[in-house]
């Protein structure tokens, strides 16, 4: 199975680590973490994402800009929201997103 | 999508972790059915059984409404807010997770497990300060009634959390029917018959199944056997 590269913004930094751990844990998911925006971005323009999960304090504006840069520099990335901020349904919206792909 | 969706109890995925068994109606966790995301804003209902002596260790959430209904023995609350509470059944716990906040939960009896159901709405409202609830209903009259345990509303009766969401619970004998309205038009309403047998408009349901669907007015219920039932009013979007 090919890998599958995920970048999270949360800027809860517990619980970021948290969510890219558990991410880790499967075999074939690759986590980066990214505290702001503007990590986000960097990270967007360096490295290829299959997903991006929007995760805890990342409000509406910050969404519409994470939208608008992946619609312009990887198209084909798939952005969405997380919830719960951990284990509980982490692994069932990236089965989803990327069956939804 | 507004379709109506029918759990029977054997159709839940069982996780079996040793000192937790967990009945869970939609994906969690591992288990991913694409079929079982969700009914409207109801994301998660879990049957979970812990051992005595065992529960959950440290670990966070963010952006939920996390419920909690113990139905047979006790479950200790610790959480990031500095809140400590010992939860049992006749109570209701509530959580908006918001921008984060961590907690333990365990059953401190050795002996005797904890049976509980772990409820989880999407928000209306992210990022929200977090906030912890708990309420006693257990004197409540919800003898063939439906009494309130949950709203939207800080004023109005039980817990409250960050959605347009109704809990109703009733226990009603057998033989008895009566109606139940919404409290918001558009809502769905999810039943989970945590004892006993009841016809809800056609629909007969047995122990631990789920129904829910979308009415367009009153809802029938008729009990077939004594029952205890759990109402989840939702909404579809928010």
């Amino acid at each position: 199975m090919a890998n599958v590269n995920i970048l999270v913004l949360a800027d809860h930094a517990e619980i970021l680590e948290t969510i890219i751990r558990l991410i880790n844990k499967n075999e074939g998911w690759n986590g980066t973490g990214a505290a702001s925006y503007d990590e986000a971005r960097e990270a967007l323009k360096i490295n290829k994402f299959d997903l991006v999960l929007l995760g805890v304090g990342v409000d509406d504006e910050a969404e519409s800009q994470i939208l608008r840069l992946c619609e312009s520099i990887a198209p084909k990335t798939v952005c969405m929201r997380h919830y719960g901020g951990g284990s509980g349904l982490l692994s069932s919206e990236i089965q989803h997103a990327l069956a939804q792909r | 999508m507004k379709n109506n969706i029918l759990h029977t109890a054997d159709s839940r995925f069982v996780a079996d972790h040793g000192w937790l068994k967990s009945a869970q109606t939609f994906s969690f966790h591992d288990h991913y059915d694409p079929q079982r995301i969700q009914f409207g804003a109801l994301r998660v209902l879990n049957d979970d059984i812990v051992h005595g002596g065992k529960g959950f260790g440290r670990h966070p959430h963010d952006n939920m409404e996390i419920i909690s209904i113990p139905l047979e023995g006790t479950l200790e609350h610790q959480d990031s807010m500095g809140n400590v509470a010992v939860i049992e059944p006749g109570e209701i716990q509530a959580m908006s997770a918001g921008t984060g906040i961590y907690h333990t939960e365990f059953n401190k009896d050795p002996d005797q497990p904890v049976t509980f159901l772990q409820i989880w709405l999407y928000p209306d409202k992210l990022n929200v300060t977090p906030r912890y609830d708990q309420l006693d209903y257990s004197k409540g009259d919800m003898h063939n009634k439906f009494l309130q345990i949950l709203s939207p509303d800080p004023k109005d009766e039980g817990v409250w959390i960050q959605q347009q969401a109704w809990f109703h619970i009733g226990k009603l004998d057998k033989d008895f029917d009566t109606n139940h309205s919404l409290k918001r038009a558009g809502n769905g309403l999810y039943v989970f018959v945590v004892k006993g047998n009841i016809i809800v408009n056609d629909q007969a349901l047995g122990q631990r199944d789920g129904y829910g669907f979308w009415p367009d007015s009153d809802v029938k219920f008729a009990a077939t056997s004594d029952a205890e039932v759990l109402l989840m009013e939702v909404p579809e979007k928010w």
